[in-house]
């Protein structure tokens, strides 16, 4: 009774949060182009593009909940498989420069022609079609999801010492984009882009799009993921997470079951990524810092683990948190963000959208005992008004 | 022993020969033999450590054993397959703790252990059947908590909770039920009960009942195996195993 009514209400807010992202990707970008720089509503260029940066950063939280939230594989790589969708997005914007870049090479790429490379490498073929590019971006993370995942869950390693290894994956990645000789522009990374599907990357025009593209996208991944958590297989996801032994003896296949949500999920994860490049302008190895990871946990903790809107709440708070306070007390702030972690996991163990739901619904039940006895008293009351 | 043990295979549904494993050079199991035909309730009974929780994880392929044979159904070899393999070929275990999904309702509970294909597709689409449905009200009455299908499994009792997973197992439709422990940490009512609801379990399918309250398993009345240090020490009637000199040493006595 309780859960089919939560259920219930977990719907409608659904419904609201996808209302309120097409809203904004229609909002957004109107009162950015449509008002005088002047009017009091008119939203400056650049924060379209910070709002768009932390739309993708709720898409790489809510790809987390997914695989922590409802499946208790607690990633502490999960920024990996966004850099590398962003790699793959950094590298068709490069190979749209073409002869536009300092050196003017129409072919390779700046960092290229100051290596004294004399032709592309067979990895950057094809890069310079989008469609191949946006095939990448979710390939790419997919199948080193798929990978990496089809060994780890095979051999059931679990818990910690998964982290611990997804840990590792993200830091021999960070290592190997670091080095010249991988082919992705080393320490600097990938920048300096121009067009993006042959529009100006620095245009009004394009940033307001890349918004309206982000919170679509977020919009259309929160549907998809809440069909995933609500099917069967969603709850097959649930009884891992909470007796995976019993799962097993049922005849489910664990490592199957892990397998899938840990590929869909890195395949939001490079969509995010890929979103995020052209409106941040640069792709660098440091994306791929385990610290970066460890961020995306806390946001999703901060908004409620397990909630689906709550990783999006979380991210969005937590780096509008970050935008104000490293502007105000630049030093102070990774301890404001530890401090974060530890009282939320204190007090607000469900996160804010987690406790949140949990007092409506308590306040609703609430509500519908104080009507029922009402009722009741009514009932009582009206046989004796009749004599 | 092993002569004539080797003669019933063929009809069996559950054969063991010669089965040893050890654990850091613990003896668990020690050459244990036994069958299991098809149909039977047996009881098993032993003091701790007699190898009874290790006997069923070989059986359900959570544990591989050093050697001996594991035949279910005459011919298929347990020792070759995974849990979720076996339990897709029909064998359904209950654990001696009470492990349900807590944070699922009752319903969903059975919906999950129901005998469906398990695989990541067929349960991503999965849809709710007409038929899927009764049988799901059909163990729900079964196992008495048809008024309770839409709480949270958590907010059950222990001994709820104990028949929630044999619940569970009625739906994954076993031809083979291992059940640890079934009324431990009940009332004796419940105890009762369950024996009521295990005996009706029996009649279409075999189960095998591990359990160290000898009241209950003298309810049951069904021919008892002994084990102690990992091999078997007496098979037979309940009264024939608990006045053998061997099990009141190792096992009643103490």
């Amino acid at each position: 009774m309780i859960t089919s009514f939560l259920l219930k209400s977990l719907d409608r807010s659904i419904i609201a949060v996808v209302a309120i992202l097409l809203g904004l990707a229609i909002a957004v970008p109107a009162l950015n182009l449509l008002t005088a720089p002047d009017h009091p509503l008119h939203v400056p260029t650049y924060l379209v593009s910070l709002f768009g940066k932390y739309l993708t950063y709720a898409l790489l939280a809510l790809a987390l909940d997914l695989v922590w939230g409802f499946c208790g594989i607690l990633s502490l790589g999960h920024a990996a498989f966004f850099a590398l969708g962003g790699y793959a997005m950094g590298m068709y914007l490069m190979r749209q420069i073409g002869a536009r870049g300092s050196y003017g090479n129409p072919l390779l790429p700046d960092f290229m022609v100051f290596l004294n490379w004399k032709e592309l490498p067979w990895f950057w073929q094809g890069f310079d079609m989008f469609w191949f590019a946006a095939l990448m971006v979710v390939l790419v993370p997919g199948l080193l999801a798929f990978v990496f995942g089809w060994f780890a869950f095979r051999s059931r390693v679990n818990g910690v010492y998964l982290s611990i290894i997804t840990q590792a994956m993200t830091y021999a990645l960070l290592l190997a984009f670091f080095r010249n000789d991988m082919g992705f522009g080393g320490n600097n990374g990938l920048t300096d882009f121009k067009d993006i599907l042959g529009f100006n990357i620095q245009a009004a025009g394009t940033r307001a799009a890349l918004f309206a593209a982000s919170a679509l996208t977020l919009a259309i991944c929160l549907v998809l993921t809440t069909a995933i958590v609500r099917s069967k297989y969603g709850k097959v996801l649930v009884a891992v997470r909470d007796a995976e032994s019993r799962t097993r003896f049922l005849g489910y296949r664990v490592e199957h079951i892990k397998l899938f949500a840990f590929t869909v999920s890195a395949m939001m994860a490079g969509i995010a990524g890929a979103l995020y490049v052209p409106q941040v302008g640069i792709i660098n190895p440091g994306e791929f810092e385990p610290g970066n990871s460890i961020e995306v946990v806390i946001w999703t903790a901060v908004g409620g683990r397990g909630t689906l809107i709550g990783p999006i709440v979380g991210a969005i708070l937590v780096n509008g948190g970050k935008s104000i306070f490293t502007a105000a007390f630049p030093e102070f702030w990774l301890f404001a963000l530890g401090g974060l972690f530890v009282l939320v996991t204190l007090f607000l163990p469900k996160g804010v959208v987690g406790t949140a739901s949990a007092y409506l619904a308590r306040r609703k039940a609430h509500r519908r005992a104080a009507d029922a006895e009402r009722a009741r008293d009514t009932l009582v009351a009206e046989p004796m008004a009749a004599e | 022993m092993n002569q004539t043990i080797s003669q019933t295979k063929p009809k069996s549904l559950l054969y063991l020969d010669g089965v040893s494993v050890s654990f850091d050079g613990f003896k668990a199991l020690n050459s244990l033999s036994f069958v299991i035909e098809p149909g039977e309730l047996r009881a098993i009974i032993g003091p701790n450590g007699a190898g009874k929780t290790t006997m069923m994880d070989i059986i359900t392929g959570k544990t591989r054993p050093d050697e001996g044979q594991v035949f279910f159904k005459g011919d298929i070899d347990l020792t070759q397959r995974d849990e979720a393999e076996i339990a897709n070929l029909g064998i359904g275990r209950k654990f001696q703790k009470p492990t349900v999904f807590e944070s699922h309702t009752i319903w969903d509970n059975l919906e999950l252990a129901l005998n469906r294909s398990r695989g990541v597709f067929p349960t991503l689409f999965y849809r709710l059947t007409a038929d899927d449905k009764t049988r799901i009200e059909e163990i729900l009455s079964t196992v008495r908590l048809s008024a309770r299908r839409d709480d949270l499994a958590a907010n059950l009792s222990h001994g709820q909770k104990q028949w929630l997973e044999i619940g569970m197992l009625l739906a994954q439709e076993p031809e083979l039920l291992l059940v640890d422990e079934p009324v431990a940490g009940m009332t004796d009512a419940e105890t009762a009960e369950t024996a009521v609801l295990l005996k009706e379990i029996a009649r279409t399918r075999s189960v095998v009942v591990v359990e160290h309250d000898m009241g209950f398993i003298r309810e049951l009345g069904v021919k008892v195996t002994c084990l102690a240090e990992g091999s078997v020490l007496a098979e037979g009637s309940i009264d024939f195993v608990s006045s053998d000199p061997k099990v009141i040493e190792n096992y009643l006595g103490r």
